[in-house]
């Protein structure tokens, strides 16, 4: 009898901790959610921001009313080799058209980029976003990812990693579709 | 009853920091990527312990990923 008044005594006490625990674990959710983990990634249909406001080290290119095939790639990684000589390809092949590539390395050592370019010979754009900036306000899925962006600056298409053939002819067909595209 | 409060406000903030513990993110595998971040550098080595493997205990797989930690596509 004693036991049961006893308890029925301590039960509002410990109702009052679960809903402060409740409530701390709300403010800690909260304060999760603030922290800047979560970065706004660039997806389709959103406008990328101006590429000069992320201090990328290298010459920007004129983008105005331009398709742009905004490429993130690193010396490391395997697929982004392969992606290189199509890209230069497709620079040969649309430039002249109002094609822009710009090809952003995420390489911390500037020399590691250096010696992966030097093969490749290519003459369209390089950058290098040794910070990690643009990369982390893109919140790229994979290495490498390319976005295409029309000539009113909207990302249109992003492409995860490359897949060989069936990526050169999703990109020969959206490039050729954005070219026809007016600038508006 | 207000210690109480403040231990449970230094909880709550201790919390909101767990999230630094992130993943590594893609841009990140630099290191990873590299061919001695692999299990095994020797891949005929490893084949061939593989088919003893496979033919001792009748089952293969289940090693590790093949590369390195790049992740690329």
């Amino acid at each position: 009898m004693f036991r049961r008044k006893h308890a029925s005594l301590r039960l509002p006490r410990a109702l009052k901790c679960t809903i402060r625990l409740g409530v701390f674990s709300r403010i800690a959710l909260v304060l999760l959610m603030l922290s800047p983990q979560c970065p706004a990634a660039f997806r389709e249909g959103d406008t990328l921001p101006p590429l000069d406001s992320f201090k990328l080290e290298g010459k920007l290119p004129d983008t105005k009313g331009q398709v742009i095939l905004l490429d993130f790639w690193a010396s490391w990684c395997a697929p982004c080799k392969k992606s290189f000589p199509v890209m230069q390809e497709l620079h040969k092949q649309y430039a002249a058209r109002g094609l822009t590539i710009i090809a952003v390395s995420v390489d911390e050592k500037r020399e590691d980029m250096d010696r992966f370019l030097k093969p490749m010979n290519v003459s369209f754009a390089i950058v290098r976003d040794g910070a990690h900036k643009l990369v982390a306000a893109a919140d790229v899925p994979t290495m490498p990812t390319s976005m295409l962006i029309d000539r009113t600056g909207k990302i249109r298409y992003v492409h995860e990693g490359f897949a060989g053939d069936q990526t050169i002819k999703e990109y020969q067909e959206q490039i050729q579709l954005l070219l026809k595209e007016p600038a508006r | 009853m207000r210690n109480r409060t403040i231990k449970f406000g230094l909880v709550a903030l201790l919390l909101s920091l767990v999230g630094g513990c992130t993943t590594v993110k893609p841009w990140e595998r630099g290191t990873l990527a590299d061919p001695i971040m692999q299990a095994n550098r020797d891949p005929l080595g490893q084949s061939v312990i593989d088919h003893v493997y496979f033919s001792r205990e009748a089952a293969s797989g289940g090693r590790t990923v093949g590369e390195a930690g790049c992740g690329c596509n």
